[in-house]
Protein backbone atom coordinates (compact mmCIF):
# COMPACT_ATOMS: atom_id res chain seq x y z
CA UNK A 1 0.00 0.00 0.00
CA UNK A 2 1.20 3.31 -1.00
CA UNK A 3 1.24 5.47 2.53
CA UNK A 4 2.95 9.01 1.00
CA UNK A 5 4.77 10.05 -2.32
CA UNK A 6 8.07 11.02 -1.13
CA UNK A 7 10.04 13.79 -2.89
CA UNK A 8 13.47 12.43 -2.52
CA UNK A 9 16.84 13.79 -3.50
CA UNK A 10 19.82 11.81 -4.87
CA UNK A 11 23.22 13.08 -4.80
CA UNK A 12 25.29 12.89 -7.22
CA UNK A 13 29.48 12.90 -6.98
CA UNK A 14 32.20 12.22 -9.88
CA UNK A 15 32.18 8.76 -9.36
CA UNK A 16 29.16 8.02 -8.11
CA UNK A 17 27.55 5.08 -9.72
CA UNK A 18 24.28 3.74 -8.21
CA UNK A 19 22.41 7.10 -8.06
CA UNK A 20 19.87 5.89 -11.24
CA UNK A 21 19.80 2.54 -9.02
CA UNK A 22 18.29 4.29 -6.50
CA UNK A 23 16.13 6.73 -8.33
CA UNK A 24 15.01 3.43 -10.06
CA UNK A 25 13.90 1.84 -6.11
CA UNK A 26 12.40 4.88 -4.74
CA UNK A 27 10.62 5.49 -8.11
CA UNK A 28 8.93 1.92 -8.49
CA UNK A 29 7.80 2.38 -4.99
CA UNK A 30 6.11 5.10 -6.68
CA UNK A 31 7.85 8.30 -5.10
CA UNK A 32 9.82 10.70 -7.17
CA UNK A 33 13.06 12.11 -7.34
CA UNK A 34 15.75 14.48 -8.53
CA UNK A 35 19.47 14.07 -9.03
CA UNK A 36 21.27 16.90 -7.09
CA UNK A 37 25.06 17.20 -8.54
CA UNK A 38 28.25 17.95 -6.32
CA UNK A 39 28.18 21.84 -6.86
CA UNK A 40 24.49 22.55 -5.92
CA UNK A 41 24.66 24.59 -3.17
CA UNK A 42 20.77 24.20 -2.05
CA UNK A 43 18.92 21.15 -1.86
CA UNK A 44 15.34 21.08 -4.07
CA UNK A 45 12.37 22.28 -2.19
CA UNK A 46 9.76 20.30 -0.20
CA UNK A 47 11.85 17.20 0.17
CA UNK A 48 11.17 14.33 1.99
CA UNK A 49 14.64 12.39 2.26
CA UNK A 50 17.91 12.78 0.97
CA UNK A 51 19.86 10.01 -0.35
CA UNK A 52 23.77 9.75 -1.05
CA UNK A 53 23.70 6.76 -2.85
CA UNK A 54 26.61 4.27 -3.63
CA UNK A 55 29.98 3.97 -5.57
CA UNK A 56 33.47 5.34 -5.51
CA UNK A 57 33.31 9.31 -5.34
CA UNK A 58 36.34 11.00 -6.40
CA UNK A 59 38.04 7.85 -7.48
CA UNK A 60 38.13 7.11 -3.12
CA UNK A 61 41.29 8.73 -3.03
CA UNK A 62 42.81 8.93 0.13
CA UNK A 63 39.59 7.51 2.17
CA UNK A 64 36.49 6.76 0.99
CA UNK A 65 34.22 9.72 1.12
CA UNK A 66 36.56 11.86 2.87
CA UNK A 67 37.11 14.14 -0.17
CA UNK A 68 32.75 14.43 -1.04
CA UNK A 69 31.99 14.70 2.02
CA UNK A 70 34.01 18.25 1.36
CA UNK A 71 31.73 19.00 -1.71
CA UNK A 72 29.93 22.27 -1.94
CA UNK A 73 26.12 19.96 -1.39
CA UNK A 74 27.47 18.38 1.55
CA UNK A 75 26.99 21.61 4.03
CA UNK A 76 23.61 21.83 2.19
CA UNK A 77 23.20 18.03 3.51
CA UNK A 78 24.41 18.82 6.67
CA UNK A 79 22.08 21.72 7.44
CA UNK A 80 19.13 19.77 5.99
CA UNK A 81 20.24 16.43 8.70
CA UNK A 82 20.92 19.61 11.65
CA UNK A 83 17.21 20.60 11.16
CA UNK A 84 15.82 17.07 11.67
CA UNK A 85 15.70 16.25 7.87
CA UNK A 86 15.58 12.25 6.86
CA UNK A 87 18.83 11.36 5.02
CA UNK A 88 19.87 7.77 4.05
CA UNK A 89 23.27 6.82 2.99
CA UNK A 90 24.10 3.65 1.05
CA UNK A 91 27.52 2.00 1.03
CA UNK A 92 30.16 4.94 -0.24
CA UNK A 93 27.23 7.25 0.59
CA UNK A 94 27.28 5.55 4.21
CA UNK A 95 31.09 6.10 4.31
CA UNK A 96 30.60 9.77 3.33
CA UNK A 97 28.37 10.07 6.19
CA UNK A 98 30.45 9.20 8.63
CA UNK A 99 33.51 11.00 7.20
CA UNK A 100 31.33 13.87 7.63
CA UNK A 101 30.75 13.14 11.11
CA UNK A 102 26.61 12.92 10.53
CA UNK A 103 27.04 9.20 11.71
CA UNK A 104 29.36 8.22 14.72
CA UNK A 105 32.24 5.80 13.82
CA UNK A 106 34.47 4.86 10.16
CA UNK A 107 34.76 2.22 7.67
CA UNK A 108 38.07 0.44 7.34
CA UNK A 109 39.23 -2.06 4.58
CA UNK A 110 37.73 -5.37 4.74
CA UNK A 111 39.73 -7.85 7.33
CA UNK A 112 40.46 -10.12 3.95
CA UNK A 113 41.42 -6.97 1.86
CA UNK A 114 38.62 -8.13 -0.65
CA UNK A 115 36.19 -6.36 -2.62
CA UNK A 116 33.31 -8.61 -1.44
CA UNK A 117 30.11 -8.45 -3.92
CA UNK A 118 27.49 -10.84 -2.75
CA UNK A 119 23.91 -11.42 -1.34
CA UNK A 120 24.30 -11.73 2.39
CA UNK A 121 21.89 -11.75 5.59
CA UNK A 122 20.72 -9.01 7.52
CA UNK A 123 19.23 -9.35 11.02
CA UNK A 124 17.11 -6.40 12.11
CA UNK A 125 18.43 -4.72 15.70
CA UNK A 126 16.17 -1.81 15.88
CA UNK A 127 13.11 -1.11 14.07
CA UNK A 128 11.94 1.76 16.42
CA UNK A 129 13.47 4.12 13.74
CA UNK A 130 11.98 6.71 10.42
CA UNK A 131 13.82 3.72 8.37
CA UNK A 132 13.35 -0.20 9.19
CA UNK A 133 10.01 0.61 10.62
CA UNK A 134 8.41 -1.65 8.42
CA UNK A 135 10.51 -4.67 9.06
CA UNK A 136 10.36 -6.70 12.48
CA UNK A 137 13.51 -6.71 15.27
CA UNK A 138 15.29 -10.29 14.73
CA UNK A 139 13.78 -9.99 10.94
CA UNK A 140 16.13 -11.63 8.39
CA UNK A 141 16.61 -9.84 5.06
CA UNK A 142 18.66 -11.18 2.22
CA UNK A 143 20.35 -8.29 0.80
CA UNK A 144 23.15 -7.59 -1.75
CA UNK A 145 26.96 -6.48 -0.04
CA UNK A 146 29.56 -4.71 -2.54
CA UNK A 147 32.34 -3.19 -1.06
CA UNK A 148 36.19 -3.27 -0.35
CA UNK A 149 35.56 -0.64 2.70
CA UNK A 150 32.62 -1.97 5.11
CA UNK A 151 34.48 -2.86 8.19
CA UNK A 152 33.00 -0.81 10.47
CA UNK A 153 35.04 0.68 13.53
CA UNK A 154 34.14 2.47 16.67
CA UNK A 155 35.31 3.01 19.93
CA UNK A 156 34.27 0.75 23.31
CA UNK A 157 32.58 4.06 24.36
CA UNK A 158 31.15 4.47 21.45
CA UNK A 159 29.70 1.20 20.84
CA UNK A 160 27.98 1.48 23.97
CA UNK A 161 26.06 4.65 23.56
CA UNK A 162 25.27 3.05 20.05
CA UNK A 163 24.06 -0.06 21.90
CA UNK A 164 21.93 2.21 24.46
CA UNK A 165 20.31 4.57 21.51
CA UNK A 166 19.35 1.93 19.62
CA UNK A 167 21.55 2.89 16.99
CA UNK A 168 22.14 -0.47 15.80
CA UNK A 169 19.94 -0.77 12.74
CA UNK A 170 21.66 -4.01 10.76
CA UNK A 171 24.52 -6.85 11.88
CA UNK A 172 25.66 -9.22 9.12
CA UNK A 173 24.09 -12.62 10.26
CA UNK A 174 23.08 -16.05 9.22
CA UNK A 175 19.82 -17.00 8.07
CA UNK A 176 18.69 -17.73 11.34
CA UNK A 177 19.64 -13.80 12.67
CA UNK A 178 23.00 -15.43 14.79
CA UNK A 179 25.71 -12.51 13.36
CA UNK A 180 28.45 -13.86 11.05
CA UNK A 181 32.04 -12.28 9.90
CA UNK A 182 31.63 -10.84 6.81
CA UNK A 183 34.29 -7.85 6.33
CA UNK A 184 35.33 -7.66 10.66
CA UNK A 185 32.70 -4.75 11.43
CA UNK A 186 32.67 -4.25 15.11
CA UNK A 187 30.09 -6.70 15.95
CA UNK A 188 29.09 -7.56 12.76
CA UNK A 189 27.10 -3.74 12.42
CA UNK A 190 26.34 -3.59 8.46
CA UNK A 191 24.31 -0.10 9.74
CA UNK A 192 23.71 2.68 11.91
CA UNK A 193 21.88 5.64 12.89
CA UNK A 194 22.67 8.87 14.65
CA UNK A 195 21.08 9.98 17.88
CA UNK A 196 18.39 11.50 16.54
CA UNK A 197 17.35 8.69 14.59
CA UNK A 198 17.12 11.24 11.47
CA UNK A 199 20.37 9.91 9.78
CA UNK A 200 20.86 6.43 8.64
CA UNK A 201 23.61 4.67 6.92
CA UNK A 202 24.72 1.01 6.06
CA UNK A 203 26.85 -0.76 3.40
CA UNK A 204 23.80 -3.02 1.82
CA UNK A 205 22.45 -1.78 -0.70
CA UNK A 206 18.40 -2.19 -0.17
CA UNK A 207 17.89 -0.54 -3.81
CA UNK A 208 19.12 -3.63 -5.80
CA UNK A 209 16.74 -6.02 -3.81
CA UNK A 210 13.59 -4.81 -4.97
CA UNK A 211 12.71 -8.08 -7.65
CA UNK A 212 12.45 -11.72 -6.62
CA UNK A 213 13.65 -12.88 -9.95
CA UNK A 214 16.79 -11.12 -9.05
CA UNK A 215 17.41 -12.69 -6.11
CA UNK A 216 15.81 -10.85 -3.64
CA UNK A 217 12.68 -8.46 -2.64
CA UNK A 218 13.67 -7.42 0.67
CA UNK A 219 14.78 -3.82 -0.08
CA UNK A 220 11.16 -2.88 -0.83
CA UNK A 221 10.38 -3.24 3.14
CA UNK A 222 13.56 -1.48 3.66
CA UNK A 223 12.88 1.30 1.36
CA UNK A 224 9.28 1.49 2.40
CA UNK A 225 10.14 2.75 6.04
CA UNK A 226 10.23 6.46 4.68
CA UNK A 227 6.78 6.25 3.72
CA UNK A 228 5.29 6.25 7.17
CA UNK B 1 59.63 24.06 3.33
CA UNK B 2 58.17 20.37 2.89
CA UNK B 3 55.93 18.21 5.41
CA UNK B 4 56.43 14.55 5.91
CA UNK B 5 52.58 12.95 6.97
CA UNK B 6 52.91 9.63 7.75
CA UNK B 7 49.27 8.72 8.62
CA UNK B 8 48.84 5.24 10.79
CA UNK B 9 45.47 3.25 11.74
CA UNK B 10 45.73 3.60 15.48
CA UNK B 11 47.14 1.02 18.29
CA UNK B 12 44.72 -1.70 18.99
CA UNK B 13 42.75 -0.54 15.36
CA UNK B 14 43.81 -3.94 13.66
CA UNK B 15 45.64 -2.92 10.65
CA UNK B 16 44.30 -6.11 7.93
CA UNK B 17 47.09 -4.54 5.40
CA UNK B 18 50.16 -4.57 7.55
CA UNK B 19 48.73 -8.21 9.09
CA UNK B 20 48.84 -9.63 5.55
CA UNK B 21 52.80 -7.97 5.02
CA UNK B 22 53.39 -9.82 8.40
CA UNK B 23 52.29 -13.46 7.13
CA UNK B 24 53.67 -12.46 3.66
CA UNK B 25 57.31 -12.19 5.73
CA UNK B 26 56.41 -14.84 7.93
CA UNK B 27 56.10 -17.33 5.02
CA UNK B 28 58.95 -16.23 3.40
CA UNK B 29 61.27 -16.89 5.96
CA UNK B 30 62.09 -13.45 7.45
CA UNK B 31 61.98 -14.39 11.39
CA UNK B 32 61.80 -11.94 14.01
CA UNK B 33 59.31 -9.83 12.47
CA UNK B 34 57.03 -8.56 15.61
CA UNK B 35 54.22 -6.65 13.82
CA UNK B 36 53.85 -4.75 10.38
CA UNK B 37 51.43 -1.87 9.91
CA UNK B 38 51.31 0.45 6.60
CA UNK B 39 50.18 3.67 6.42
CA UNK B 40 50.46 6.40 3.76
CA UNK B 41 53.03 9.29 3.26
CA UNK B 42 52.01 12.51 2.01
CA UNK B 43 54.34 14.94 1.39
CA UNK B 44 53.44 18.66 1.24
CA UNK B 45 55.11 21.43 -0.17
CA UNK B 46 55.06 25.02 1.49
CA UNK B 47 55.50 28.44 0.57
CA UNK B 48 56.50 29.40 4.14
CA UNK B 49 60.13 29.68 5.90
CA UNK B 50 58.69 29.83 9.54
CA UNK B 51 58.63 26.72 10.51
CA UNK B 52 55.69 27.35 13.77
CA UNK B 53 53.48 28.02 11.13
CA UNK B 54 54.35 25.19 8.62
CA UNK B 55 53.35 23.17 11.41
CA UNK B 56 50.17 24.56 12.45
CA UNK B 57 49.06 24.28 9.13
CA UNK B 58 49.79 20.71 8.50
CA UNK B 59 48.13 19.92 11.54
CA UNK B 60 45.23 21.68 10.71
CA UNK B 61 45.38 19.72 7.04
CA UNK B 62 45.58 16.64 8.86
CA UNK B 63 42.74 17.35 11.50
CA UNK B 64 40.66 18.14 8.08
CA UNK B 65 41.38 16.20 5.76
CA UNK B 66 44.76 13.58 5.95
CA UNK B 67 43.72 11.42 8.71
CA UNK B 68 40.39 10.09 9.81
CA UNK B 69 41.11 10.61 13.66
CA UNK B 70 38.36 8.04 14.47
CA UNK B 71 40.90 5.42 13.25
CA UNK B 72 43.85 6.69 12.37
CA UNK B 73 47.26 9.02 14.33
CA UNK B 74 49.71 11.01 12.08
CA UNK B 75 53.25 12.46 12.51
CA UNK B 76 54.23 15.59 11.30
CA UNK B 77 58.37 16.26 10.71
CA UNK B 78 58.81 19.45 8.76
CA UNK B 79 62.34 20.29 6.83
Amino acid sequence: MQEKILKIAVIRFPGTNCEFDTQYAFEKLGHTTELVWHENDTLPEGIDLVVVPGGFSYGDYLRSGSIARFSVVMKAVKAYANNGGKVLGICNGFQILTEAGLLPGALKRNNNLHFISKHQNLCVINNDNAFLNQCDKGEVLNIPIAHADGNYYIDDAGFEKLEKNGQILLRYSDEKGNPVVVNGSVTSIAGVCNEDKNVFGLMPHPERALEAILGSEDGIRMLKGFEA
Amino acid sequence: MTATVNVFLKEGVLDPQGKAAHHALDSLGFAGVDDVRIGKQIIIKLDTTDRAVAEAEVKEMCETLLANTVIEDYTIEIN
